[in-house]
């Protein structure tokens, strides 16, 4: 096993269909930007984890100056974005929100559609597996994990990395995010 | 009263009609009692019965499954992998899988409380006798709901309750086989089964419980339950300890007794964790609660107890070993729970305690409760002054080893909620304990860092080590479990509760695998008390909401009243007192609206899924029990909320609230169908913080028969708490204000605009006579 496959929990293994591992930053920037209808999927531990914005959710208001992007954030979060002066965020329950992302006739927060691509960043591990576990088996959606640790059942998963290489490749991603704005 | 298996048999009988020669009739069971009510529809229902009933919630709320594992190892063809579309060799759907381990989850939840019940009836019975009278609650006509609601007939002796038993055996087996390869393959099916054993698991709970109330002089109600305490410090550690663990209070029985007979309480103290230790306090206050189930360790470690007795459910089944580091004989009392040791039943007191006193025997097996309070409270009487070496282990020795962490981090990959432990002891190893001392509460106890270290370090130790002496500060009240709710307390709140004017019934039920620690279940209750919700608890989130505590050191139980009213909070008991719970919800519908209870589960269930605000949270929702007793609340049609780790049962029930079409109900008034808006949005929802839990318990608990007023109370919750933890309005406010009269006199204007902006209209939401069921129709227009 890779470094790069390290599991944020021992216990949480994949199945047969485990995640690609982004082989670049940009790659993983490139896919984002390249997604139609995107969805930056903001979870509870945002403000635990520190990037160079400040945390998670700085670096989330910052990648929402790119109006292709469409940002929710799940638990109580929303609140902490209010906080920051953000409005425009999304609320929805993570579990509601798998709901909705596994339905062909959901209309979005925007009453555009589905998405077509759903990038998850800053969950407590074993949810974020569990909900891209329901979305691998039950959808086609592209899912994306921009945590710091291998997430076997997103599409695609940044992998494991020391926190600052985690830190860089975020802002990387964010920047070209911002960039395309 | 029924009775089972009445056979006749003639040799030779001569009648009008001609001469019968070896004639036998055998009739399954003759009906003989006084009860008026007339038989309901569905007596004993099979498995199938209730599936319509069913089927209609599942429509509603669909699973959403999120399968913790993406194959099956359950027959010899496999593994076989279900990712996405594949099926099984079987033919099984991923779907159908992750609904066929649901059903297995509940069956093996119903199981355990149903063997808990066979267990603790059959001593009860011959102890004190089949006649032994029900008496379970004071003022109380209505002495079993679940029993009356799904068999059928109302128990008047402990007997009585034998056949509510041989029931439930009998369709946990039915529930067990329908997941055998290549039976049933409808994940909606497997769902209604799960449904099923959650019901019978209700049944089976409340023989348990109202069998010890009626016999072993339990709380009969708030009226009879003074306080205990809980803690490390309630410990009188000076004395001989012993500490029970588990959910079956028979051995510890039979140890009060024998501490009683024996004038023997000033010299030994005896504790216990987890249910054991509430219905340890149920049955005798002097009795102390240790803590919830997730201490364990902690408390083997800490040296305290000189014996440890173990019956069954939530034990660490290491626990041999762990007593054994520090001499601590272990007493196992429960064939369900043997733990290797020898079985020393049927030998002499003196000879047992002779082998645990001289450690050549480090536990045994005694399955008789009478023999278990002797052995136990001599062995530990005996023991005790030879373990001084223990009792008070130093800091120096609990932390041994720190030096040799390796810093691999495995300990953090390891632990449920990725607490930093490498960084904890590699600040202790620099004579900084505060991180290890700051990870105490909020660690769940399993001990898998330990288990994962390479240089298998004690890592718990380690935290007990930091954190011993605000340990042993700890001492809270706790109300001692009440059981059931008098039907008078019922009388009492009904309409208010029915009407939405007492906002709703919040349940505190359940284990200890929280995410943040046992504080946030305080929190939870904290909350809806001041909001004067009902509160009740069970089990360790019973334990837990003792431990926080004001400025003037006062905690919830000591602030608010032990009584089934608005800003009530009642401890109801161990796992097995959850049925008085939905038992509660029952006898309103019942006892309140005078709808008939005999076999008339549909009803009842109709009535509790429109009318009562009750909602269950299992914030640290763990076992399999768990999960069947929150089944149970499903099919009576009350909504769960569990904490982030329960999202591991694998799914969800969650209603679609922007599809009007799922949320129309019939008006029993005129047989009109009518949109009633998404009350409530979910059936079985996994939060992911507790801020989340709060709103979201307040949006649940919002019914489409609440009066005007009682919207307008609900209501004021849910915009409070949202603005309090979300920083704005809820974004879905629209579908729960059917008219101007619903919003709080003091919002009305703020949330009219609100409303505007989101094309609200009023009257679009109908007030009927809400029912699901087509023959509750009462006039057809």
């Amino acid at each position: 096993m890779s470094a790069k496959m390290k599991r944020g929990q021992t216990g949480m293994v994949g199945g047969p269909l485990q995640a690609n591992i982004f082989p670049t930053v940009d790659v993983a920037a490139n896919l984002i930007k390249k997604a139609k209808r995107p969805l930056f999927v903001v979870g509870s531990k945002a403000t635990e984890q520190k990037t160079k914005d400040g945390d998670i959710i700085d670096s989330a208001i910052r990648a929402m100056k790119n109006k292709k992007l469409t940002v929710v954030a799940t638990g109580h979060l929303v609140g902490e974005f209010r906080k920051r002066g953000v409005e425009d965020a999304n609320s929805m329950p993570l579990i509601v929100l798998g709901k909705y992302l596994s339905d062909s006739e959901w209309k979005g927060f925007d009453g555009e559609g589905q998405y077509d691509t759903a990038v998850f960043v800053g969950y407590p591990y074993y949810m974020e597996w569990l909900v891209e576990s329901g979305l691998k088996n039950f959808t086609k959606l592209r899912t994306i994990s921009l945590d710091r640790t291998f997430q076997p059942n997103a599409q695609w998963s940044l992998g494991w990395m020391p926190e600052p290489d985690w830190i860089e490749a975020l802002d990387k991603i964010v920047s070209s995010l911002e960039e395309e704005a | 009263m029924s009775k089972k298996d009445l056979n006749i048999k003639f040799d030779e009988l001569s009648s009008a009609l001609g001469t019968f020669k070896g004639l036998q009739i055998s009739i399954g069971k003759i009906i003989d009692e006084e009860w008026e009510e007339p038989m309901g529809p569905t007596p004993f229902p099979s498995v199938g019965t209730l599936r319509d009933w069913d089927r209609k919630l599942l429509e509603r709320y669909k699973p959403y499954y999120m399968p913790i594992c993406d194959l099956c190892c359950l027959c010899t063809f496999g593994k076989c992998d279900l990712t996405g579309d594949k099926k099984g060799a079987c033919g099984l759907t991923q779907a159908a899988q992750q609904s066929r381990v649901v059903l297995i989850s509940c069956c093996i939840g119903a199981s355990t409380h149903c063997a808990h019940a066979r267990h603790m009836l059959d001593h009860l019975l011959e102890e004190y006798g089949r006649d032994t009278e029900l008496d379970v609650a004071l003022n109380t006509n209505v002495e079993a709901p679940h029993i009356r609601l799904v068999c059928g007939y109302k128990p008047k002796t402990i007997g009585d309750l034998e056949e509510a038993l041989d029931y439930v055996e009998t369709q946990i087996v039915q529930l067990v086989a329908s997941a055998h390869t290549g039976q049933e393959g409808d994940a909606i099916d497997f769902e209604s089964k799960a449904f099923h054993a959650g019901m019978l698991d209700h049944v089976a709970m409340e023989v348990a419980d109202i069998s010890q109330i009626s016999t072993v002089g339990m709380p009969k109600g708030s009226s009879e339950a003074g306080m205990t305490t809980m803690g490390f410090g309630a410990i009188d550690t000076s004395k001989t300890v012993i500490m029970c663990i588990g959910h079956n209070v028979l051995p510890s029985v039979d140890i009060i007794d024998y501490l009683m007979e024996h004038d023997l309480f000033e010299k030994v103290e005896i504790g216990g964790l987890c249910c054991t230790a509430l219905d340890n306090s149920r049955y005798d206050n002097r009795a102390k609660i240790m803590g919830p189930i997730s201490w364990q360790i902690r408390y083997v470690r800490s040296g305290i107890p000189d014996v440890v007795v173990i019956d069954e459910q939530c034990l660490r089944t290491d626990i041999v070993d762990e007593a054994a580091k520090i001499g601590a004989p272990v007493i196992a009392t429960s064939e369900k729970s043997m733990m290797g040791l020898p079985d020393r039943t049927h030998d002499d007191a003196d000879e047992i305690v002779a082998d645990l006193v001289s450690g050549r025997q480090k536990g045994v097996l005694i399955i008789e409760p009478r023999k278990v309070g002797e052995v136990v409270v001599k062995t530990a009487l005996a023991v005790s002054p030879k373990r001084t070496e223990y009792k008070n282990p130093s800091i120096k020795s609990l932390l041994e080893g720190l030096d040799r962490c390796r810093g691999c981090a495995e300990c953090i990959a390891a632990c449920p909620n990725n607490l930093p432990v490498m960084e904890a002891v590699k600040a202790a190893e620099n004579g900084d304990l505060k991180q290890l001392e700051r990870l105490q509460p909020l660690c769940v106890g399993c001990g898998r860092c330990e288990s994962a270290c390479p240089e298998h370090l004690p890592l718990l130790s380690y935290m007990y080590a930091a954190s011993s002496e605000s340990c042993k500060g700890e001492c809270y009240n706790v109300r001692v479990g009440s059981g059931a709710i008098t039907d008078v307390e019922i009388r009492e709140v009904g309409k208010g509760i029915v009407f939405g004017e007492i906002p709703g019934i919040v349940a505190l039920v359940g284990c200890a695998n929280y995410p943040n620690g046992g504080s946030e279940v305080a929190m939870i209750a904290e909350e809806f008390l001041k909001r004067r919700f009902i509160v009740l608890a069970t089990g360790c989130s019973a334990m837990d909401l003792a431990s926080l505590v004001d400025e003037e050191g006062q905690n919830l139980y000591d602030r608010y009243p032990a009584v089934f009213d608005a800003g009530g909070l009642l401890n109801i008991g161990s796992c097995v007192s959850n049925a008085h719970i939905t038992g509660a919800t029952i006898k309103i519908a019942n006892i309140f609206a005078k709808r008939p209870l005999r076999g008339n589960y549909e009803e009842i269930a109709d009535y509790v899924y429109n009318r009562v605000g009750a909602v269950g949270i299992s914030w640290g929702a763990m076992s399999q029990k768990a999960s069947s007793i929150a089944s149970g609340c499903w099919r009576l049609g009350i909504p769960v909320i569990v904490g982030p780790h329960g999202s591991k049962y694998r799914r969800n029930l969650l209603g679609a609230k922007d599809k009007d079409e799922d949320w129309v109900t019939i008006d029993a008034r005129t047989g009109q169908d009518m949109y009633v808006g998404p009350t409530p949005e979910h059936l079985f929802y996994s939060a992911e913080t507790v801020e989340e839990a709060i709103v979201m318990t307040a949006k649940l608990s919002m019914r489409p028969n609440d009066t005007t007023k009682g919207r307008a109370v609900k209501l004021s919750h849910y915009i409070d708490l949202s603005k309090k933890y979300y920083g704005g309005l809820p974004d879905d406010l629209e579908l729960f204000v059917r008219r101007e009269a619903d919003l709080p006199f003091t919002m009305k204007a703020e949330m009219l605009e609100h409303l505007k902006a989101k094309g609200w209209v009023e009257d679009k939401i109908g007030m009927p006579d809400p029912t699901l069921v087509d023959r509750m129709v009462r006039r057809r227009e």
